[in-house]
């Protein structure tokens, strides 16, 4: 099996299914077969969400399972330890230094873990971790957290950075779009990578 | 050209694709999408009905009409509508008529995980199963072709994976598809005794024409590979058996009922072992062994949840994914909750706070189920809050009226929730029903419904008040209120719980998340004057965070609803300076 698996999570809001109609225009120009699949619904109301992108030769199952991960893109840190099972042990791992609370944590039920990405930097080898919240401040608007990551992501990718551009100039809302793509630029350009 | 579709946009296009002018649906994830974009062909008239049932009658008519016309419901909107499909099987078609039906195994948003194929079944009409985003849009216009040459309206069976799922599609041209005449014919379509026994022998003549169909169809079709393992599946199942077996043989059926007795037979006869994979009932499986072959399936495979090559590596194969950390367990899980600016929050708050007994209902609105609000008692189906807050009443006496409320949105209301309140007037009933009025079917994303005055296009349309028919059908008590103004909204609760009559609440908010809803400044907790009495955190809203030693607001969370100053004893909670300070 050569297919590219990527799998995107984080808290619904967080615009993750933008981030996987973006991704998945890059993969279908790209002329491969690729699958996304969504979760739309209930779950969607602040819960958390996965979304699973697959490319390759010929993709028959939609979905990604346990160890079959080439890239984990995390918009919450939580998120990023509640999906880590999906990784290869080799995968790329790009976690959003965020933090929300899910319910349980907000009534004083459970803890939110401490020291996430350390737990997950010593299981794995290729964690990045991405401020992308500040960044999405920084360019203008909080929601551009997505096409942060997304920018991040696209640096590490066999893309070409312009066909992530188009992309986003036909996914994203013109109104939108300077915001995003000033997002994806930074994301691009992040240090340390 | 080739695009990137959803299964749900793929099956829109396949319906435009097939020449239908008419569609109508009520929303349910995971089907709502369908509709939506069939909408956006102005080639075909598409609505919202008010709910599955009058959705699938209109879609008959437009049938008998002439025209090729398309309905979608998720699978216990199917129950709903199980009412006409089970005659319209009866009087057949005049123009093309295809029923897409979403289940959604797994229940990511549903009550029940039941199979459509069993409803399909019990009704005689066939069932064709797509399992990718391409199959979506060719087995739709196969379908109609079906149903026009049967005489029979056709279900495409599809699932949340197939729904959900985005994969490429070839596009085509529009099929010029010329209205058929209407000529009346009262032995085909008046299903009254005499009528009905004639059509009953056509339908089990059709059905014998659609089991020798299956044999040949091009939606059934073998992939020969490996002998030594043979799989019968269909659906997304085909998609997890080709990943978790690779190169066998497979019988994959885009025609799940009836089914191909004989191709089943031959390919059978050609392997070693053979297994069965679908998803829910053992439907297939059970023919199979009826025709006496040896086959493995639910004997191993569940019956309960979704599949994945995973599991079937897992429960066929014994192969389990190696374990590679061992952080994961520690993730506290994250449930869905009710947004920032919510309007269902506050009317669980006053609820919760007056200690009643909430029968609820399908939407948002059912998480005021879940901590910190705690407030439904009950959730069943489609309108069933007002008549289980009736039947609590009949059960218990009046007593039990004055600590309990249904409260129900305005779109299931309309759904079918007005039966329910006649029942209470006609059978003297004192409860109190609080309809939900946000304006907008919000749970499915954001469809308008009869009562908020713009239809699926967006165009003004006349809307239904609320008030007005619940007066209408005998409801003396009604009262309209904001259930963001706490006070108000308790004391009218109070009055309304403890009145001998039948009263209906409509807590009018719109849903935070419209367009149109602009709030002020973000909140943030004045430390100085707070007293951490906790008051705010009985909101249950997922900006308002316990740090331990103190409570804050998390201004990226907050949506400036200004609904926690109103609980705040100590006007600790002020607004900040602007949206990202």
């Amino acid at each position: 099996m050569n297919n590219t698996s990527i799998l995107i999570v984080g808290v619904g809001g967080q615009g993750t299914l933008l981030a996987s109609r973006i991704l998945g225009d890059v993969a279908l120009n790209s002329g491969l077969d690729v699958k996304v699949s969504e979760v739309h619904g209930m779950s969607q109301r602040g819960g958390s969400v996965v979304t699973y992108v697959k490319v390759g030769e010929k993709v028959y199952s939609p979905i990604i399972e346990k160890n079959e991960a080439d890239i984990i893109l995390c918009f919450e840190k939580l998120e990023a330890l509640r999906w880590i099972d999906y990784a290869k042990k080799d995968a790329k791992i790009i976690i959003n230094d965020q933090r929300i609370d899910p319910m349980p944590v907000i009534t004083g039920k459970v803890k939110y873990p401490e020291n996430i990405i350390e737990k997950i930097k010593a299981n794995y080898k290729n964690v990045i971790v991405v401020p992308a919240l500040e960044i999405a401040k920084k360019c203008g608007n909080i929601k551009a957290v997505n096409v942060v990551m997304i920018g991040v992501m696209a640096r590490h990718s066999v893309f070409e950075k312009d066909i992530w551009v188009k992309a986003i100039e036909k996914t994203v809302k013109p109104q939108f779009l300077e915001v995003n793509l000033k997002a994806f630029e930074e994301g691009y350009n992040q240090a340390g990578i | 050209m080739k695009k990137l579709m959803l299964g749900n946009e793929a099956i829109a296009r396949g319906v435009y694709e097939a020449g239908a002018t008419v569609a109508t649906a009520y929303p349910g994830t995971p089907s709502t999408e369908i509709t939506e974009n069939i909408a956006k062909y102005d080639e075909i008239y598409s609505e919202w009905a008010p709910n599955e049932k009058v959705a699938l009658e209109v879609a008959i008519g437009a049938s008998i009409g002439g025209a090729r016309a398309a309905t979608a419901m998720k699978h216990v909107g199917l129950n709903v509508a199980a009412d006409p499909l089970f005659t319209a099987s009866y009087t057949g078609v005049n123009g093309g008529l295809v029923i897409f039906v979403a289940d959604d195994p797994g229940m990511h948003s549903s009550q029940n995980e039941q199979d459509t194929r069993i409803i399909a079944r019990g009704a005689k009409v066939p069932v064709i199963e797509p399992s990718d985003s391409q199959e979506c849009k060719d087995f739709t216009k196969e379908a109609f072709r079906i149903s026009e040459e049967f005489d029979t309206p056709v279900i495409v069976r599809l699932s949340t994976r197939v729904s959900h799922s985005q994969g490429i599609v070839e596009l085509e041209d529009r099929e010029n598809y010329v209205l058929k005449p209407y000529v009346k014919n009262p032995a085909k379509y008046v299903m009254m005794p005499a009528m009905a026994r004639r059509r009953h022998i056509s339908v089990e003549e059709r059905m014998a024409k659609l089991r020798e169909f299956a044999e040949k169809s091009l939606l059934n079709r073998i992939e020969w590979g490996n002998k030594k393992i043979g799989v019968i599946t269909s659906g997304v199942a085909y998609q997890y058996a080709r990943e978790a077996f690779g190169d066998v043989s497979y019988l994959k059926l885009g025609i799940v009922y009836p089914l191909p007795e004989n191709l089943i037979k031959e390919f059978a006869s050609q392997v070693e072992t053979l297994y069965i994979i679908e998803e829910l009932e053992p439907f297939i499986e059970n023919q199979c062994r009826k025709m006496g072959l040896k086959v493995t399936g639910k004997d191993k495979l569940p019956v309960i949840g979704e599949y994945s090559a995973g599991l079937i590596k897992e429960k066929l194969l014994g192969e389990t994914p190696e374990k590679l950390n061992d952080i994961q367990d520690e993730a506290p899980a994250r449930p869905p909750v009710l947004c920032a600016g919510c309007p269902h929050r506050a009317t669980f708050y006053v609820l919760k706070k007056l200690k009643l007994t909430v029968s609820g209902d399908i939407g948002c609105y059912t998480l005021g189920a879940l901590a910190p609000l705690e407030s439904v008692d009950t959730t069943i189906c489609m309108g069933a809050s007002v008549g289980v807050a009736h039947g609590l009443e009949k059960a218990r006496g009046k007593e039990q009226s004055k600590k309990t409320v249904a409260v129900i949105g305005e779109s299931t209301f309309i759904h079918s929730g007005i039966t329910g309140l006649i029942d209470m007037v006609y059978n003297n009933c004192s409860g109190t029903v609080i309809i939900l009025d946000n304006s907008i079917t919000a749970m499915t994303g954001h469809q308008h419904n009869p009562t908020t005055g713009y239809n699926i296009k967006g165009e003004p349309v006349k809307k239904v008040d609320l008030a007005k028919l619940c007066q209408a059908i005998g409801v003396e008590r009604v009262k309209v209120c904001d259930p963001f103004d706490l006070k108000k909204f308790e004391q009218i609760v109070k009055e309304e719980v403890a009145a001998d009559e039948l009263s209906v609440i409509i807590a009018q908010r719109s849903c935070a998340l419209l367009k149109h809803v602009r709030f002020g400044p973000v909140l943030t907790i004045n430390q100085d004057k707070c007293i951490k009495c906790r008051m705010c955190m009985r909101l249950g809203c997922p900006a308002i965070v316990d740090r331990g030693d103190h409570v804050e607001i998390n201004s990226t969370q907050c949506a400036g609803c200004d609904l926690c100053p109103r609980v705040c004893r100590f006007n600790a909670i002020e607004k900040a300076g602007g949206r990202d300070e």
